[in-house]
């Protein structure tokens, strides 16, 4: 049996996020949308970065913004240098690129000496670190305005001057297209393997002649390039660096998306880091809370989803494949309104107690939601929106009890496909 | 090739205040099949891990074919052509029986930390693995994450993991343990074809094992090696009879 | 000298602090392997709770008070969502306090609003406790030191004088002993994670007040917690201990020296003309890196940490 080169799925699913990707801004072509649409391009990039520690080597990071950070900086300054003309802007990303790469292979030496938790309370101790300096320089970090710059300079490469923001929506798109072959790329060599089984056992690496130090370095230098890359591209999309971007905050977004979207399949982040760019827009937009839910949401996929969104994905193509899905589909039609039910309970709970605190002494205590008008300060209120969630939980813990036995056995078919067990 | 492949001179080994290896000075020469016994918590399966360097020696020198290797690293050890198995299965158990192989023989075939070589590309590193999981018998198991095998499919992996690298010295820490007499069977069988023409060193429980395959046989009572010689002599030799046979009974079955 | 002494003061109190919240870090860390990455967060909601109920109840209450909600509200996390988690394997449970840090955060900025909030020190601890030179050290740091010693007697006293103190120093080191012993190991880590909050809470009753209390105190005080618990070496107490007064000390001193490595060229007849922006930084301004510094120190010369056994 020999594995061909390429095979033609995956050609097609390639040639069709290309194709995606080349799309959408003919389709969304409203600022609003396309700055989006930059936005999400950056952030694939980002967390699919942030996974290489993570889901392939098993380096919880808390500390990957550094890295993505140093890179805008090292970008912005030099767009500044650059100035008119001389180095094509199209490949400025990479300056970026080689300042997350020189962080890694500095800050990665004394992270990557650790696993497991101390790995993780040294990145988060980096991390600060680094924040803690860019407060420090503000010759380089630009103090609290932080840095800016103007990334059209003049005439471009082949008069493309980034302008317009669908030119640099192309840019992105361009960069991140390159940027997720290549670590795709990275996950079918040798070192790419050999992560997974420093992730798996670290000791029985070191027996097959890997120093699994060594390759948790490596991984942390290559990941701190592409993770500068995404910052060279922030930079460049947004026109201004500040400190933000190098702290504790956007390294705790990036494992959010990661985490959600799946660290378990490399495809896993692409989709946290979409899905989590649009809700932190829409959700944002809607109320202010919306950290909050962003917390529960993260606290309830740790829980009970803890592949994330690609491992809840890829167990319905298996059982929709192994013909198991349909006899599902009851199942899922109940917990779903229960699901929703719960979930209205919860809204209307923390929307009403937040506007009651925010309008405290105002005298008003109306909320608004989705076209309704509660009053925060009735108890009967309260007592509705409490007994809709209670009623909510009891329904998703019925309508999943019955769905679970199915649900299991489903699973169980799926790993013995002789039905013998 | 002739010589010694390993060497062990005043070797000792203590944690906190208890010595656990009290002096053990041992020559296996190249080609032969030694195994070590001895009751439990004699210190077997530290020898072991001290000369695979999963721990550091107290005091004593370790030769692996005429070089010093003491101090090195378990993955320095390693590239010098010394391999080891591990007595509580120790697997890459998210990786499936082939990945597992394959990691095993990237770096004898020099393909090291490389992030530009393609692992389908590699043709010569599938035929070796491939192999190696034909010899195993665990063809039809190849894309089975190794965590879900069955027990003694894993026993097999873990065999199949340290010879894949093709060291010439391997070390079989209890290859056999906690199989039925078939499972035994096939895993001596295994073990035999597999280790041909190398240096192997292994401790083991069942002396059906230990007398059917080792040309040598070393008895390690108290951290200390008492008698080394043929199976025969082993049999014939008193203070053996005496010092390991007497307690052996107690419980040949467990670890140490 | 006076620097010094007064330096020292209160490095120590704020080294004793630091004690509070890092023991019931290790204390949690050692015996369940995990790290809570909410601890901090644990000591905030401490001092906004103390600040909620002094409004109401006075201070004496507060400081009663406080602490337990904290504990329990602690027991309650690590009995319905730590211990599902941990089906899952440490990184898990080390995301789900992530998480949980993340959430209390949101939940502080909702309740009480995103700048800081007027927790103050009560009127009868006003006023000064000695007075040294010129320096006057004022009482409620002196009542922060007592109330830090008598917990830290009273916790060495538990472990050490108790029956569930002698458990759970079984349990440390061998918890599947203490549970095939018959002891509920599982109870005993809701034990063990509640009282190891309840400390965080207290630490975050008498420190709100003394310092800041905002919805940014756990980010800042959490890492240079966890600062402390790498320095001191993974799981080991007395390491916690040690490195939570040396950091203490770190820290007050370097607020109060403003010298640079200009300054330090200059003593020696060198004058820096035109020196870097690195060499002009005073010690002051370095203040807020230097338990990163030391922990990188710590971490390329003696990687287990000062007293640590556990290499992980």
């Amino acid at each position: 049996m020999i594995e061909p080169l390429f095979s033609r799925g995956r050609i097609l699913l390639w040639l069709g996020g290309l194709a995606i990707a080349i799309v959408l801004p003919l389709v969304f072509s409203k600022g609003f949308a396309v700055s989006l649409l930059c936005q999400m391009g950056i952030m694939v990039v980002f967390a699919l970065s942030y996974n290489m520690l993570l889901g392939q080597t098993g380096l919880l990071s808390f500390g990957h913004a550094v890295y993505y950070g140093l890179g805008a900086f090292v970008t912005m300054h030099a767009l500044n240098m650059v100035g008119k003309g001389g180095f094509p802007i199209t490949l400025l990303p990479l300056a970026g690129g080689a300042a997350g790469m020189a962080a890694g292979i500095l800050l990665g030496y004394v992270t990557t000496k650790k696993a497991g938790t101390t790995f993780a309370m040294i990145s988060l101790g980096i991390g600060e670190m680094v924040a803690a300096c860019s407060l420090m320089f503000p010759g380089f970090f630009g103090g609290e305005g932080g840095v800016s710059g103007n990334r059209v300079t003049g005439k471009g490469l082949f008069g493309i001057s980034y302008g317009s923001q669908t030119e640099m929506y192309y840019l992105i798109a361009g960069w991140a297209f390159v940027c997720v072959a290549a670590m795709f790329a990275l996950t079918q060599t040798p070192l790419g393997r050999m992560a997974n089984a420093v992730r798996d056992n670290p000791e029985r690496a070191e027996f097959v002649g890997y120093d699994p130090q060594w390759v948790r370095y490596l991984m942390m230098v290559l990941s701190g390039f592409f993770a500068g890359i995404a910052g060279g591209l922030t930079a460049l999309n947004y026109e201004i660096v500040t400190a933000e971007t190098l702290n504790a905050h956007t390294s705790g977004v990036v494992l959010l998306m990661a985490f959600v979207g799946g660290i378990g399949f490399f495809y896993g982040p692409i989709i946290g880091a979409i899905l989590i760019t649009i809700m932190q827009i829409a959700i944002g937009g809607i109320t202010k809370a919306w950290l909050f839910y962003f917390g529960l949401f993260f606290l309830f996929m740790v829980l009970y989803a803890p592949g994330g969104i690609a491992s809840l994905l890829t167990v319905q193509r298996r059982l929709w494949v192994a013909r198991l899905w349909w006899p599902l589909l009851p199942g899922y039609l109940l917990v779903l309104p229960a699901a929703l039910v719960s979930l209205a309970g919860i809204v209307a709970l923390v929307e009403m107690g937040y506007g009651l605190l925010e309008q405290e002494g105002t005298g008003e205590h109306a909320v608004h939601l989705v076209g309704l008008s509660i009053d925060a300060a009735s108890g009967a209120a309260w007592a509705g929106a409490a007994a809709l969630l209670a009623a909510g939980l009891l329904l998703v813990r019925w309508t999943w009890g019955r769905l679970e036995v199915k649900w299991n056995a489903a699973l169980s078919a799926l790993q013995n496909p002789g039905g013998a067990a | 090739m002739s010589g010694v492949a390993l060497r062990l001179q005043g070797v000792q080994k203590s944690f906190g205040k208890s010595a656990i290896i009290r002096g053990v000075d041992l020559e296996v020469p190249v080609g032969e099949r030694h195994a070590i016994i001895g009751p439990n918590g004699a210190g077997k399966s530290t020898l072991f891990n001290l000369i695979s360097a999963r721990f550091p020696v107290s005091t004593g020198r370790i030769e692996l074919k005429g070089h010093d290797v003491t101090g090195l690293k378990p993955f320095e050890i390693n590239r010098r052509g010394l391999s080891r198995s591990f007595q509580i299965t120790n697997l890459f158990h998210n990786l499936s029986v082939f990945e597992n192989l394959r990691c095993a023989v990237l770096w004898s075939l020099g393909y090291r930390y490389s992030f530009w070589h393609r692992l389908a590309g590699l043709r010569d590193v599938r035929r070796q693995a491939e192999q190696v999981m034909e010899e195993l018998g665990l063809a039809k198991r190849r894309d089975t994450p190794a965590g879900i095998l069955s027990y003694a499919e894993q026993r097999a992996l873990e065999i199949g993991i340290t010879i894949a690298g093709g060291a010439d010295v391997i070390l079989l820490d209890e290859p056999t343990a906690g199989m039925s007499n078939t499972e035994t069977e096939d895993a001596v069988a295994l073990i035999r074809r597999v280790t041909e023409g190398k240096t192997l060193m292994m401790v083991e429980h069942d002396m059906g094992v230990v007398f059917g395959l080792a040309d040598r046989i070393s008895v390690l009572v108290y951290g200390q090696i008492i008698a080394t010689g043929t199976p025969a002599e082993i049999r014939a030799n008193a203070e053996v009879q005496e010092a390991y046979l007497g307690t052996a009974h107690a419980g040949d079955d467990g670890d140490e | 000298m006076e620097f010094f002494l007064i330096s020292l003061l209160n490095g120590v109190t704020y080294g004793l602090l630091l004690f509070m919240l890092s023991s019931g870090l290790t204390l949690i860390f050692s015996m369940m392997g995990v790290l809570n990455f909410a601890h901090a967060s644990f000591y905030m909601l401490g001092a906004y709770f103390a600040y909620q109920i002094s409004t109401y109840l006075g201070f004496g209450a507060a400081l009663l008070v406080a602490p337990l909600v904290v504990g329990a509200l602690g027991a309650v996390v690590e009995r319905y969502g730590l211990r599902k988690a941990h089906r899952f394997g440490h990184v898990a449970e080390l995301l789900f306090t992530f998480g949980l840090a993340f959430l209390v955060e949101e939940i502080v900025h909702l309740v009480w609003g995103k700048s800081s909030v007027d927790y103050k020190i009560p009127e009868y601890f006003d006023g000064t406790l000695f007075t040294l030179f010129s320096t006057s050290f004022p009482i409620y740091k002196g009542f922060m030191m007592l109330v830090s010693v008598g917990m830290l007697v009273a916790l060495y006293l538990l472990l050490t004088r108790t029956r569930i103190g002698l458990i759970i120093q079984a349990a440390l080191s061998k918890p599947d002993m203490v549970q095939a012993l018959g002891h509920d190991v599982p109870k005993i880590f809701m034990l063990v994670f509640g009282g190891g909050t309840a400390l965080a809470g207290l630490a975050g009753v008498i420190g709100g007040n003394a310092f800041i209390t905002e919805p940014g105190m756990a980010a800042a005080v959490g890492s240079i917690v966890f600062v402390v618990v790498v320095v001191g070496g993974m799981g080991s107490l007395a390491g916690a201990f040690v490195a939570s007064l040396l950091i203490g000390c770190i820290q007050t001193f370097s607020v109060g020296i403003t010298f640079s490595v200009t300054d330090l060229a200059a003593l020696f007849g060198v004058r820096l003309e035109d020196s870097s922006a690195v060499a002009r930084l005073t010690v002051t301004q370095l203040a807020p890196v230097l338990p990163y510094l030391l922990m990188v120190a710590i971490l390329i010369f003696r990687p287990r940490g000062l007293m640590g056994a556990r290499e992980s």
